[in-house]
């Protein structure tokens, strides 16, 4: 009996973790093309900077050509960094389609958006696609791969990069960064509420 | 053994999932409850009383149309103004307006999210977050945007008389086919 008990005890240990999923809300404009990893480690990286810092210049290529710097937007705008960790996975489809519906929020704060992530351009292409048309510019960070990622401290020992959020003053400087559970979507609100209090 | 094993997984499967597969058609909706409207607008269309929760039944019409959708979800933005224009042709048909009622539901979506929605669509009818996914979760997370259809009887029973994942082909196609799952084309 005591036997059989330590059977069922080891049961329902093996099945709750077979059958514990992440939450996530996918839209159906992605239909059955998005991968699921399943539950990842929340955060698999160490900080290179904090909040305080100059931010790291890069110069990445974007989705729909040309490169981007951040240094050119020095004394011109606030910059919001959303690093989200792959296309073609749940919660990173549903993160920008949501942003791109708040330009008017960005605008209002004088702040522009620069979406990262560690794909390629033909995989951003077809994936941003899958978005609508979106506001702000999707920039690559694959070769040397992960490099901007790593050089902010959010690149993932897997080459994933964190889903990470930087706001960065027009002077340059770091206000707030935001290293979320990467199974999980940040909230607008937390976003929201730091760009308000930025300089405009 | 292997009939314990049997047992057990079957049990464990039903109670993990049993209550989290997509509602079906003919059955009833899981146990949600959500919490009553501050907006007294939103109470008074839905015929609610001042109570701190509510459970769909008890909305005060014979047919209520859920949405569930994400703030998140490019599909629901594009379809955001048609769903209104839904909304409008029941609102603006005399025979319709107290018998039909509209109401949203984001998934995993917050309050600031589900307001930022409403704002930006400019919203007409209820919309209610689901912060946690909790309601998301009892309805089988289903993919966005998943449209349910509720009758609801006299005797203050209901039952789901539609279920599907997306295809909303415009208002009136839409209307068209609640009024005709639903009965109430029949009762008319």
């Amino acid at each position: 009996m005591k036997k059989h008990g330590k059977f069922i005890v080891t049961l329902s240990v093996i099945s709750i973790f077979l059958y514990s999923t992440t939450v996530f809300c996918l839209s159906d404009a992605f239909k059955n093309n998005i991968y699921n990893p399943g539950s990842l480690k929340p955060i698999d990286s160490i900080l290179k900077v904090t909040v305080g810092d100059i931010a790291p210049d890069f110069s990445l290529p974007v989705v729909l050509g040309g490169r981007i710097s951040l240094d050119q937007y020095r004394w011109k705008k606030n910059v919001v960094l959303s690093f989200v960790p792959a296309a073609w996975t749940p919660v990173c489809s549903d993160q920008w389609p949501g942003y791109n519906i708040v330009k008017d929020i960005f605008d209002k704060n004088d702040a522009i958006l620069l979406g990262i992530t560690v794909d390629n351009i033909p995989t951003l292409f077809a994936w941003t696609n899958q978005m609508g048309k979106l506001w702000f510019p999707v920039l690559s960070d694959f070769w040397p791969h992960g490099s901007v990622a790593d050089r902010y401290g959010v690149l993932r020992s897997d080459g994933l990069s964190e889903r990470a959020i930087f706001v960065i003053d027009k002077k340059g400087i770091i206000r707030y960064i935001g290293v979320n559970d990467i199974n999980k979507r940040p909230r607008l609100e937390i976003l929201v509420k730091e760009l308000e209090r930025l300089e405009k | 053994m292997v009939a314990t094993v049997a047992i057990f997984l079957a049990l464990f499967h039903y109670l993990a999932f049993g209550s989290n597969m997509p509602p079906v058609k003919g059955g009833e909706l899981p146990e949600i409850k959500i919490t009553v409207p501050q907006n007294a607008t939103d109470k008074s269309y839905l015929g609610l009383e001042s109570s701190r929760f509510f459970k769909i039944p008890q909305i005060k019409a014979r047919v209520v149309i859920i949405e569930i959708f994400s703030m998140y979800c490019p599909y629901c933005q594009k379809e955001a103004p048609e769903i209104n224009r839904l909304y409008s042709i029941i609102e603006g048909n005399p025979d319709l307006k107290d018998k039909i009622k509209l109401i949203g539901i984001g998934a995993g979506n917050s309050y600031f999210e589900v307001e930022v929605y409403k704002k930006k669509y400019n919203v007409p009818f209820p919309l209610f977050p689901d912060d946690d996914f909790s309601i998301h979760k009892c309805i089988g997370e289903v993919r966005t945007p998943y449209f349910l259809g509720v009758k609801i009887n006299d005797d203050g029973t209901h039952r789901i008389f539609y279920s599907q994942l997306g295809k909303f082909k415009g208002a009136e196609p839409f209307l068209e086919l609640m009024l005709q799952v639903s009965g109430l084309k029949l009762e008319r």
